[in-house]
């Protein structure tokens, strides 16, 4: 009996990995940076090339920094969303453009709406590659002491907004 | 006069496209050059994963070699280089995964096999040979063999 059962066994251990492997998203690399503390950074701001942001001034706050760029097409199917969370959101989204022109990021605002409270203007994606940014759009969480706890690598879904960023967010503002 | 025209048109073509094609020197120094590009190959485009950085066309490849570039320049060794990309994307960047706990099983799992295997096999073909026991001929068997191998029943099939 012995003799079927452990082929069978093996087989079954084989197809259960063969499964894992197949549902998960070979896209989604898990990021080093996650409990650490987010990079520093100082960019222009997109609508005001003349004033800066620094990612220090978040110190204190829990805040969610989403990469996105006009040229971006899952960015556009995430912006909707983007849009309605910035209205209830208990964190202020900031925008990072990533590798985008200022003229073609404006426009893309205005005609999809703005949801970031601003946008730093990371023109040559120098920002990005510090953040670890491969792909956009991301989102980071990050809490008051400038530590990245979660990133969300692609759009952010409903599902995931709800079940993890959102719980996670009011956790960190207690 | 066509035809010599028409070799004209050609030359400028293959000019026009070899001028078009000719990868840009990113650098005025080869030997930087040289050094990025061997690092690069050691290293994963994380778009196109199943590219090296230097071969990847992507844009991302395209950044992360100009960091290289200028990391490289202000003097850091490829082993600074390489942490600095692992720090931001992990391990997945590197071709050649580190050996840690979590890779124990990638890098020593095929000698594990190799050492296992053998015992498995020896085992088995122990057993085997258990199972084949020595039995001479009896009297008989003897004589039927012999007159099988007399008759013509074998030379016909032959």
């Amino acid at each position: 009996m012995s003799r079927y059962l452990i082929p069978l066994g093996c087989f079954i251990v084989l197809v259960v990995f063969l499964a894992i492997g197949l549902s998960r998203d070979p896209h989604e690399i898990p990021s080093p940076l996650i409990n650490k503390p987010a990079p520093a950074f100082q960019l222009t701001q997109l609508h005001e090339p003349g004033k800066s942001f620094k990612a220090e001034e978040m110190r204190g706050k829990v805040w969610l920094l989403n990469a996105w760029a006009s040229w971006c097409v899952s960015c556009r199917e995430e912006h909707p969303l983007l849009l309605e969370f910035s209205k209830s959101s208990p964190a202020p989204i900031y925008g990072l453009d990533y590798k985008d022109s200022r003229e073609d990021a404006l426009s893309w605002l205005n005609e999809f709406g703005n949801p970031y409270v601003l946008s730093a203007f990371d023109a040559d994606g120098r920002v990005g590659i510090d953040f670890g940014v491969y792909g956009v759009p991301e989102t980071y969480v990050i809490d008051r002491n400038g530590v990245i706890r979660f990133k969300q690598i692609g759009p952010i879904t409903r599902e995931v907004w709800e079940q993890t960023i959102l719980p996670l967010v009011k956790d960190l503002n207690k | 006069m066509k035809r010599a025209l028409a070799q004209l048109v050609l030359v400028c073509c293959v000019l026009l496209t070899a001028a078009a094609k000719d990868a840009q020197p990113m650098a005025d120094d080869p030997e930087l050059e040289k050094r990025v590009t061997n690092l690069s190959q050691e290293l994963r485009c994380l778009v196109c994963q199943n590219e090296t950085l230097a071969d990847s066309r992507a844009d991302l490849a395209d950044d992360l070699r100009r960091t290289i570039r200028e990391q490289m320049r202000a003097g850091k060794s490829d082993k600074e280089i390489v942490a600095y990309l692992t720090e931001r994307y992990g391990d997945f960047v590197l071709y050649r995964p580190p050996v840690k706990p979590a890779t124990y099983l990638l890098w020593f799992g095929p000698f594990i096999l190799l050492v296992t295997a053998p015992v498995f096999l020896f085992r088995y073909m122990r057993h085997r040979s258990g199972l084949i026991t020595d039995r001479p001929l009896s009297a008989e068997e003897r004589e039927r063999a012999a007159k099988l191998l007399d008759s013509n029943i074998g030379k016909e099939g032959l």
